[in-house]
């Protein structure tokens, strides 16, 4: 344990500012607040490229107690900008494990803050909604921070999808499969993929830009539109890419920014959420079923609940219970549906994998 | 689904008197059921045998029966009754089991009543040892090597096959009774012989030993409509091999990832699904192999537990009152998170806190007994701690569990060297944390004592270790050195104020509060929300903590407990149950709760006890789930300045507060701390005696053992050796001679050095009596007489109880009455005030007075259907006098209190009984008239348990 702690600061865009300790990399960053109210899987989230361009509050009051595990991510590096804790422990006691939160911080470069009272934050956000934020552990002159704070760029209407999509297009599964998919990746995590893959798909992953003619050449069976990071309102290139899938009549299933592309190429506007919803425990009501299921969710973004009931050609088929957001829409007359929600989990609860079975039901069928 | 409306009225079957392993958290579970029913418009009908339960308070159910636990009793009530359903699901395994015993024959058949939130194959499933393990394996699920023995030639031959360690556990009993390890061929006869005798059908599993694994237990909810949440997951402190009874628990898992998580959550939810006809709440328990992750299903309660009433503590959630609801139909989604009020109930708490329990045990009421820990529970009680961090909440359940603990640490008391650390805490015992930190002290790494205790998870001693650390740079300062920052991180890692001065070993835990305010380190106060903040709650249900408060606008969430300009009333309670001070406080501080409400006031309810219906989050105006200590209380009245604090509600635990709120200048409601004072002083009470001509049996008092021999002397054997202050009657003992004398005084004074030794004459062969009373500073009111079956010499909550008095002349009880008048008056008593009485040869002599309420309070006021409690505690606000209320007594007949012991516990531990209390429970039983033959037999043997 370091004897002496290095001080650290963050600064909110409304002016508050909160001091602790510095943890993991040493530096200064800037990004979009947010939190994940999840008391597990935090390795998971940090990697999870839809939280690109966040720097995220975790509400749970230990993070990094069971180290960090190679294989336990949803991609390659860590996606998050910075990272706000109560209690950011650098010591763990998981035998299976690989290595300390601290040291897998400084090693992805993210700096990050603890000893903060989190939950007082937490409350102001869900008050005063999302806003920029910086952290930093090299200088706690909080004007000069705010400064550097005032020429970050507002998320609202930022385009960051192509950002953290694969710049080549990659393969996964069995290449006999009878069952092909081509996901369209503005962020894709892994265990999506592999939910596919697991099921006996054979799946081939573009990068965001890929023109659906190039696409189209892998002769796919099922259109998978991924999640991501970002607005999705200036993603013009990928809705206008789907409202071409649309056409081909053939299964469309679509995940969290995926499902808000779906919205948008059926004219459904989406908006800007007040603070969002992050966490393990969002309780979704499937209408089609009647049996509901607890959710992993990550959106800052969502899909105009008015708009949607009034459009005739969309069936709301999954609702939040907590704030009758919609969660899931299928459009009439086509096999394309889209959930906002994470049904691949990971982190979070398992409730929802049926919808990969559905997915892959329907390209069978199709 | 929408509510089954063809259930119109529905009983609830309670869990009886307590014992070990069966607590005040089925009152709790009981309670919140039957309002949760009412509120639905649902007749309930309630059987227990326990008076001092709030769930058998007429406003709690619309018909009350304070019967014993039988299917007689049940049917007497079906009878009576028209009952279309019975829930047995909230009086944990005594309810399950007098519900499968009527099932058995045939009794809900016979009365068209039918089973709601569980079924009878589905209780089996779970219950049945060999049942579940079958039920495991058909299903997939990994569950320990065992084989079901019904014979102990069967056993033997099992435990050979299976190999040592192992364990042998009884089918369908209660806490683990008669379960136990076998680590090697010479035990294993008489444990397979305890566990077949324990077993009401004669059967054992031998069951191989997973030591050394993590135990984790999962809270969740089922409805109808199949939909599963888990409400909590609890990690064990201890690993596999202590009861989770006995272990000290956390909340949320700390050391589990998502992926065994998720393994854990998936297999919990199968097993659900699986089960049966299911709808409530519900626990399951893994044990997770930490070289692995793979884990064993180890049990499955289809029932609310102690477990669920600390998980819903835990999280905010109220699961009993949740799982009544889908125990008439509704289902999850369709019902509303209790506390956001505008969320769903169909969700998993998320926790932004951490919760540590710790079990409180009572060895020093069993000698002779192993207190070593293993399946079978022994604990009495339990604390719950809530922090920011776990160094923050394990130091505050040290702080609880009112064993002069002021954190986590022995400070100075009985050092061990580091080997003898070492081996000691390789036995699970109830010191073993403080020990465990005592070895990190010492400089003994994590990884030994990780061993040594055969896998404590090491984060936990990490964790244990920061609070080391911060130990000792604390000792290389003193008050006036000390730097801001140092002690600021002593506070937020739980640290308390007269710990700190002990470390520092300057000043005392004043200097170090008002050091400590002068550099702006105080508490802050958070809500339990059971969403993370993440929605606005509006629950005021709070814990202390300490924070860096940000700068600007967020600052003002620091604090979430805001200070009304209403007046309010403090009600202090009594902490961990324990042998001498259980429920029966509880009772009192709910009726104290309702009763400030009523007057006008805000009630503030104060209590680390998550088993007590007084910490329920809709009991009092506000709650603050806090160590019943000095500190945390101060920074309570600091915060919310009430207009006193009420100390007379939770027994002893409260009143020891009394001289500090006193010195502080606080109100103290009711009775001033003066005449408590005089009260359990007994210096001061025998001068008061005197001055009243109320006759008292000769005492004196002494410090060592030539005193002590004189003083008995003087005023004649047998003597009375005690303590002054005590609780229960403890370390008392009875005495006929010098030698006696000085073997007492020694063995009093290594245990309480320096302690004031009381020395009475004891009244041999007497009648014992007591009474509760009220007095309002004008008028005084006989709450009760109580005659005691059991003569003098057996500790009054021991005794077998009768009201009224049965065999003393009118004049005796006039005289007595008239005692406890003068002594109410000259005490100038506002509100209760107990007191005992010895007779002997026509002669009525004052034992003791306690001037607030007793453990006979609740037994009176159900015994006479008079809300006692309520008219108290208006007195002691001063918002009523006697002359305001009508006293309408409706026994017809007697009432006997009996107490019931938990001794099956301890094989092997003397059960004679003697001046210190050993009962854990009690039950109230109507009679007649005094030719009841029940009534008779307790008369007969009333001498059968003195002790020589």
């Amino acid at each position: 344990m370091p004897d002496s702690k290095i001080p650290a600061v963050l600064v909110l865009q409304d002016g508050t500012v909160a001091y602790g300790n510095a943890f993991g990399a040493i530096g200064t960053t800037t990004g979009e607040i947010c939190f994940n109210t999840g008391m597990t899987g935090y390795q998971e989230v940090f990697t999870d490229p839809s939280y690109f361009g966040q720097i995220l509050i975790m509400n749970t009051a230990h993070i990094g107690n069971y180290g960090v595990k190679a294989d336990e991510v949803e991609s390659d590096t860590v996606k998050i900008s910075g990272l706000i804790g109560r209690n950011l422990e650098d010591q763990y006691s998981r035998k299976v494990a690989n290595g300390s939160l601290g040291e897998y911080l400084k090693t992805n470069n993210v700096v990050s803050i603890e000893g903060i009272d989190t939950r007082a934050l937490v409350a102001h956000i869900r008050t005063k909604g999302a806003m920029n934020c910086i952290i930093s552990s090299e200088t706690t002159d909080v004007e000069a921070l705010k400064k550097q704070l005032a020429e970050v760029p507002d998320m609202d209407g930022l385009e960051l999808a192509s950002k953290v999509s694969t710049k080549e297009v990659y393969e996964l599964g069995n290449t006999d499969s009878d069952i092909r998919i081509a996901v369209m990746d503005y962020g894709v995590k892994k265990n999506i993929l592999q939910c596919m893959v697991e099921r006996g798909a054979y799946v081939k992953v573009f990068p965001a830009r890929t023109p659906l003619a190039e696409v189209k050449q892998f002769a796919p069976h099922g259109y998978f539109i991924s999640n991501g990071p970002g607005d999705p309102a200036p993603m013009d290139y990928a809705i206008d890419t789907l409202k071409q899938i649309l056409q081909e009549e053939k299964p469309v299933f679509g995940i969290c920014l995926g499902h808000q592309l779906l919205a948008l190429a059926n004219g459904i506007p989406t908006f800007k959420m007040h603070h969002g919803h992050r966490g393990l425990n969002h309780p979704v009501k499937n209408l089609v079923t009647g049996r509901s299921e607890i959710t992993t969710q990550n959106h800052g973004f969502g899909v105009d609940p008015e708009a949607v009931r009034k459009a005739d050609h969309i069936e709301i088929t999954h609702v939040n219970l907590n704030d009758q957001s919609i969660e899931g829409i299928r459009v009439k007359g086509k096999p394309a549906f889209s959930v906002q929600y994470h049904p691949e989990a990971t982190p979070g609860p398992h409730d929802s994998r049926y919808l990969f079975d559905q997915f892959l039901d329907l390209i069978r069928k199709n | 689904m929408p509510k089954d409306s063809s259930i119109q009225s529905v009983l609830i079957i309670g869990s009886g008197p307590i014992v070990i392993g069966q607590a005040c958290e089925f009152d709790y579970s009981g309670t919140q059921a039957a309002r949760s029913l009412r509120e639905e418009g649902i007749k309930v009908i309630l059987i227990n045998s326990n008076p001092a339960t709030i769930m058998t308070d007429p406003m709690m159910a619309d018909r009350v029966y304070l019967l014993p636990l039988t299917v007689e009793s049940l049917e007497q009530i079906l009878q009576e009754n028209q009952i279309d359903a019975v829930l047995p699901t909230m009086g944990g395994q005594t309810a399950l089991n007098l519900c499968k015993e009527a099932e058995d024959v045939g009794l809900w058949s016979q009365y068209n009543v039918r089973l709601i939130g569980v079924d009878i194959k589905a209780i089996d499933k779970a219950e049945d040892r060999e049942k579940f393990r079958q039920w495991m394996i058909e299903m997939n699920i990994p569950v320990a090597t065992a084989k079901t023995a019904n014979s102990f030639l069967e056993g033997k031959e099992f435990a050979q096959e299976i190999g040592f360690p192992l364990v042998i556990r009884p089918s369908f009993t209660l806490g683990g009774t008669g379960g136990g390890f076998v680590h090697d061929k010479e035990d294993l006869d008489e444990a397979l012989n305890r566990g077949l005798q324990a077993s009401p059908i004669h059967e054992v599993l031998v069951e191989k030993a997973v030591l050394g694994w993590k135990e984790f237990e999962l809270e969740l909810l089922r409805d109808s409509a199949d939909n599963v949440c888990i409400i909590c997951t609890v990690e064990n402190f201890d690993p596999m091999g202590v009861h989770t009874g006995d272990s000290i628990t956390v909340a949320p898992a700390m050391t589990l990832s998502d992926t065994a998580m998720q393994l854990m959550r998936n297999t919990a939810i199968d097993m659900m699904r699986n089960l049966g006809n299911f709808s409530g709440g519900c626990n399951v328990q893994f044990a997770l192999n930490p070289d692995t992750e793979e884990i064993i299903a180890i049990e499955i309660n289809p029932r609310v537990s102690r477990s669920s009433a600390l998980a819903s503590k835990a999280t905010g959630y109220p699961i009993a009152k949740i799982a009544a609801k889908l125990a008439i139909g509704y289902t999850l989604d369709e019902l509303e998170n209790q506390i956001t009020k505008t969320t769903s109930a169909y969700f998993e708490p998320a926790l932004d806190y951490v919760i540590v329990k710790v079990p409180r045990w009572n060895f020093d009421k069993f000698k002779g007994a192993d207190d070593s820990l293993g399946l079978q529970m022994k604990s009495v009680g339990e604390v719950m701690a809530i922090g920011r961090s776990f160094t923050e909440a394990i130091q505050k359940a040290c702080q609880s569990l009112e064993n002069n603990a002021v954190g986590l640490g022995y400070y100075g008391k009985s050092l061990m060297h580091a080997e003898e650390l070492l081996e000691y805490i390789k036995t699970p015992k109830w010191d073993r944390i403080f020990r465990i930190k005592d070895a990190l002290m010492a400089g003994i790494s994590v990884g030994s004592i990780s061993k040594a205790t055969n896998g404590i998870d090491r984060w936990f001693l990490y964790e244990i270790q920061k609070i080391c650390n911060i130990e000792k740079k604390l000792a290389e300062y003193d008050l006036d050195t000390i730097p801001a920052g140092l002690l600021r991180e002593a506070k937020v890692n739980g640290f308390s104020d007269e710990q700190i001065s002990r470390i520092l070993q300057h000043g005392n835990e004043e200097d170090v509060y008002n050091k400590r305010k002068e550099l702006g380190i105080t508490r802050v106060y958070k809500m339990v929300d059971t969403c993370s903040a993440e929605f606005e709650a509006k629950t005021p249900y709070f814990y202390s903590t300490f924070e860096n408060v940000p700068e600007g606008a967020a600052g003002a969430n620091s604090n979430e407990s805001k200070a009304s300009d209403r007046k309010k009333i403090i009600v202090l309670g009594s902490g961990p149950n324990r042998i001498g001070q259980g429920i029966e406080f509880d009772y009192c501080c709910v009726h104290g709760l309702l009763a400030i409400k009523e007057s006008g006031y805000e009630a503030i309810m104060v209590n680390c006890n998550p088993e007590t219906v007084s910490t329920d989050f809709d009991m009092a105006d506000k709650l603050y789930f806090e160590p019943v200590y000095w500190e945390h209380l101060w920074e309570i009245i600091e915060h919310e300045k009430p207009e006193g604090v009420i100390v007379q509600l939770g027994g002893q635990t409260a009143l020891k507060l009394a001289e500090k709120l006193h010195e502080k200048g606080i109100r103290i409601i009711g009775t001033s701390y003066d005449s408590m004072d005089i009260a359990e002083d007994r210096g001061r009470f025998s001068d008061l005696l005197k001055n009243l001509e109320i006759p008292y049996p000769d005492y004196g008092t002494a410090y060592d053992v030539d005193e002590a021999i004189s003083v008995a002397n003087k005023v004649g054997y047998p003597v009375l050796v005690r303590p002054s202050y005590v609780l229960g009657g403890q370390r008392m003992r009875i005495v006929i001679n010098d030698e006696e004398v000085e073997k007492a005084v020694v063995s009093l004074l290594k245990h309480i050095p320096g302690n004031k030794i009381l020395i009475d004459h004891f009244l041999d062969r007497c009648q014992e009596a007591e009474i509760d009373a009220l007095f309002d500073g004008e008028n005084f009111h006989v709450m009760g007489v109580m005659e005691h079956i059991e003569p003098a010499g057996i500790h009054s909550g021991d005794s077998n109880a009768v009201l009224p008095a049965f065999n003393l002349t009118p004049l005796i009880v006039h005289t007595m009455e008239e005692y406890a008048e003068k002594i109410a008056r000259e005490l100038n008593i506002k509100g209760l005030i107990n007191i005992q009485f010895a007779i002997k040869d026509g002669k009525v002599f004052v034992i003791e007075a306690n001037p607030r309420a007793s453990r006979t309070t609740p037994f009176i006021a159900k015994a006479y259907q008079i809300p006692y409690l309520n008219v108290a505690t208006k007195i002691m606000m001063g918002t009523h006098t006697l002359k305001d209320f009508k006293f309408e007594k409706k026994l017809k007949g007697f009432a006997i209190k009996e107490p019931v012991f938990s001794f099956n516990k301890f094989p092997g531990v003397n059960k004679e009984l003697g001046p210190e209390m050993k009962s854990t429970g009690e039950a109230i039983r109507f009679i007649k008239d005094l030719r009841d033959p029940y009534f008779r037999q307790l008369y007969k043997d009333r001498s059968m348990y003195l002790s020589k």
